[in-house]
């Protein structure tokens, strides 16, 4: 099952190679993750999502990540009301202005922005959740030419009162 | 200020720290310090033959005295060659402070000589680490490291110090924190309130409990709180191999160490207690066997320091975060107060059926005319020491029949290495501890295969005049090995016998030590005695032991707690 960890640890040098050491370390695997110093610039917040097959796994990756000398706090945000973003850039390549039409038509309804231009490539920005990035290259990947993509991995943030804070 | 340099800094933040005696080796990117620590009267510095002994030796001058253990080596090999010690030392929860040198800020990337990221190649097994970019980071580096490494659950601290941070040359305002305040590190050392209420609830109400202490009673000095307790509720009480000592060996209540090699009462009371106590144990797989099969009808309560430990092999009914000896006092306090008493009824028949196992006496022996058995081996030794000794032990059979065969009075009284299994372990270990109690008689018990993985360390000792006893099981094979290939693997004996060991009696005396050979069971009290009388000496006594001698009772695989072998031709009903 996917989770959404979010981890309060110290802007340190090392702090980020503690946590993916650990996951290596003890079999956890990492989907994706993301991290750049807070509003506090001592600290960092990292987003990490993974695949765990149980409750008891997910208990002990929180417990491990706690441990860390430089974490300072560890909240799971899959199972509260939350919001989570992903940030996609997709370049796509295209022949012909049907088919230019139809990238700027698809980047509209999902209400991306194309971020470059030259004369057959289109840069498209995209931000939402995983499924809705998934879905837009797919339905890119009918019309043009996929070129080159990157995914900035997800960021979350608990919805209401809820927060992480040191 | 005072105006040190950073070389002087580390020699004197050691000082503030308040120690006196560190273990270790110069190299190039150390030498400043080394110089320093030349200039320093109040810290006794140990060379070694190998770093990895200089780990071992201060893991064990701290499993002995509590204190934390210090080690200076240089780059490079000399870093890297600290692994195994301090992995060693993470295993077992053991606080160390290793302090590396590293080649200069500007070279460091560029693959300079003896340069190896020491941050990277220690991380999994440590349980911090700093590295020094400028000399005003060195005084507190050192606080937060000890203070890391001694509390909560402890294990080793690495602090990577470049050459051009150490510069006796430059030199900057010194002084060493008073305190530490880590926003992301606060251990929690009492147990929640209402846990400690449901603990002496389901303690008292249990009809066939368990007290199962390990390392962690040591560790937080709660051996005082686990007799009591025990007591107090005539508790059966089983030790890991690392909580030996955690309770007095020769106590009624005592039933034995637990798991693999563990008494036939100890497994059994297990496998049917109601429930399990566990106190700073953590449930290793050298003490469940199968968990799928472990001890179905019981309610387990635990408390750990680390909640990583809690619910991580066995789910813990009733978990409590903290430390073992303050939450024990806890509960016993709240006894005292509740007047809570469990039902002497109850606990008089489960008594009764542990004294039906304990009847089966499944460490007795048998004996031979020809050969001297291991077991005779650590009774003679008990017999000759009076259970005072510190024992330290390496890795194999010789390390499961000392475990065995040697009832440990007190806590800090038995060092060996329980997590990692090192072999090597126990040579440098004993030499640790004989440092730190020189008044006290400290035995290595060893076998033919570890002691050769550190015996470079009888230089050391010579140097030093550090006298230990070295009490080797000498059966001319890598005994444990060989035991699985005769059980497991069909009796073939792939590598696990050493036709070349040394004549150590030579070897012995080579460094200016004294050696005794011991072939018949006449020779070994003598011989034993004349060791531990020759008190200014290191005596290596080499006992030629049965080849064909196994460690039982030892668990059956893939089977539950009370699933054993009881000898070579007989097994509990599966």
């Amino acid at each position: 099952m996917r989770r959404i960890i979010s981890v309060l640890i110290e802007n340190e040098s090392g702090s980020l190679a503690r946590v993916v050491g650990l996951f290596a370390q003890r079999g956890y695997n990492i989907e994706s993750l993301t991290v750049s110093p807070t509003n506090d610039n001592t600290l960092s917040r990292m987003t990490i999502t993974t695949d765990v097959v149980d409750n008891a796994t997910l208990e002990q990756m929180m417990k491990q990540l706690h441990k860390l000398v430089d974490v300072l706090r560890v909240s799971e945000l899959t199972q509260t009301p939350h919001v989570e973003r992903e940030l996609l850039l997709l370049k796509v390549r295209t022949v012909g202005s049907e088919a230019r039409e139809e990238v700027k038509r698809t980047s509209d309804i999902y209400r991306g922005q194309i971020v470059d231009i030259t004369q057959n490539l289109y840069t498209i920005q995209l931000t939402g959740a995983g499924a809705k990035l998934d879905a837009f290259v797919a339905t890119m990947d009918e019309s043009a030419e996929i070129v080159e993509m990157v995914r900035s991995g997800v960021c979350g943030i608990a919805r209401g009162d809820k927060s992480l804070r040191a | 200020m005072e105006m040190l340099s950073g070389a002087e800094m580390v020699v004197r933040s050691l000082q503030d720290e308040g120690i006196e005696h560190i273990f270790g080796y110069p190299g190039g990117s150390v030498l400043d310090i080394y110089d320093a620590i030349f200039q320093s009267d109040k810290i006794e510095h140990f060379l070694v033959r190998h770093e990895q002994a200089a780990v071992h030796m201060a893991d064990a001058y701290s499993r002995s005295t509590g204190k934390v253990g210090c080690v200076l080596v240089t780059a490079g090999p000399g870093a890297t060659n600290c692994i195994t010690g301090i992995a060693t030392a993470y295993m077992d929860s053991i606080p160390l402070v290793v302090l590396s040198g590293q080649v200069p800020t500007f070279w460091i990337g560029d693959d300079a000589f003896q340069e190896t990221d020491m941050i990277g190649v220690s991380r999994p097994v440590v349980k911090h680490s700093f590295s020094c970019r400028t000399a005003e980071d060195i005084p507190k580096a050192i606080k937060k490291a000890f203070y890391i490494a001694s509390t909560g659950r402890p294990g080793p601290v690495v602090i990577d110090l470049p050459k051009d941070v150490q510069n006796p040359l430059n030199k900057f305002p010194y002084e060493y924190p008073e305190s530490v305040n880590l926003r992301s590190y606060n251990p929690t050392l009492s147990g929640h309130k209402g846990q400690i209420k449901r603990a002496v609830a389901a303690l008292v109400s249990a009809k066939k409990p368990v007290l199962y202490v390990g390392g962690g009673a040591i560790i937080a000095n709660a051996s005082k709180q686990v007799l009591q307790l025990a007591e107090k509720l005539n508790l059966p009480v089983t030790n890991t191999l690392m909580g030996l000592g955690a309770f007095p060996g020769e106590h009624e209540q005592f039933i034995g160490m637990l798991g693999m090699h563990g008494t036939y009462e100890a497994n059994k009371s297990m496998h049917n207690a109601d429930l399990i106590f566990a106190c700073g144990a953590r449930f290793d797989d050298r003490v469940t066997n199968n968990v799928d099969k472990f001890c179905p009808d019981a309610k387990i309560m635990h408390i750990d320091i680390d909640p990583t430990s809690i619910s991580k092999n066995i789910h813990a009914d009733l978990p409590i975060v903290g430390s073992v000896e303050v939450v024990l006092q806890q509960m016993l306090d709240l006894i005292d107060e509740t007047n809570a008493m469990n039902d002497s009824k109850d606990i008089d028949a489960w008594w009764s059926q542990i004294n039906e196992w304990r009847a089966k006496d499944c460490l007795a022996y048998q004996t031979s005319e020809t050969h001297i058995k291991p077991q005779q081996v650590i009774e003679c030794l008990y017999k000759v020491t009076k259970g005072d000794a510190i024992v330290t032990s390496d890795v194999g059979q010789h390390q499961m029949v000392a475990a065995q065969y040697y009832p440990f009075k007190e806590p800090r009284q038995w060092i060996n290495s329980g997590g990692a299994g090192t072999m090597g372990f126990g040579l440098p270990a004993a030499m640790g501890c004989k440092i730190a109690h020189p008044d006290r008689p400290v035995v290595c018990v060893t076998g033919d295969g570890s002691i050769q993985m550190n015996i470079q360390e009888l230089s050391t000792c010579m140097q030093y005049n550090i006298p230990v006893v070295i009490l080797l099981l000498n059966n001319r094979s890598l005994g444990m090995v060989k035991q699985w290939q005769k059980m497991f693997y069909g009796g073939r004996q792939s590598h696990s016998y050493m036709d070349s060991v040394p004549d150590f009696v030579k070897l012995s005396e080579a460094y200016n030590h004294i050696g005794i050979k011991v072939d018949t069971i006449d020779e070994l009290e003598p011989a034993l005695i004349r060791a531990f009388e020759l008190k200014e000496r290191v005596v290596f006594v080499d006992v030629a032991i049965d080849p064909e001698e196994h460690v039982y009772p030892m668990q059956v695989k893939f089977g539950s707690m009370e699933d054993m072998y009881l000898s070579k031709t007989e097994q509990t009903d599966a």
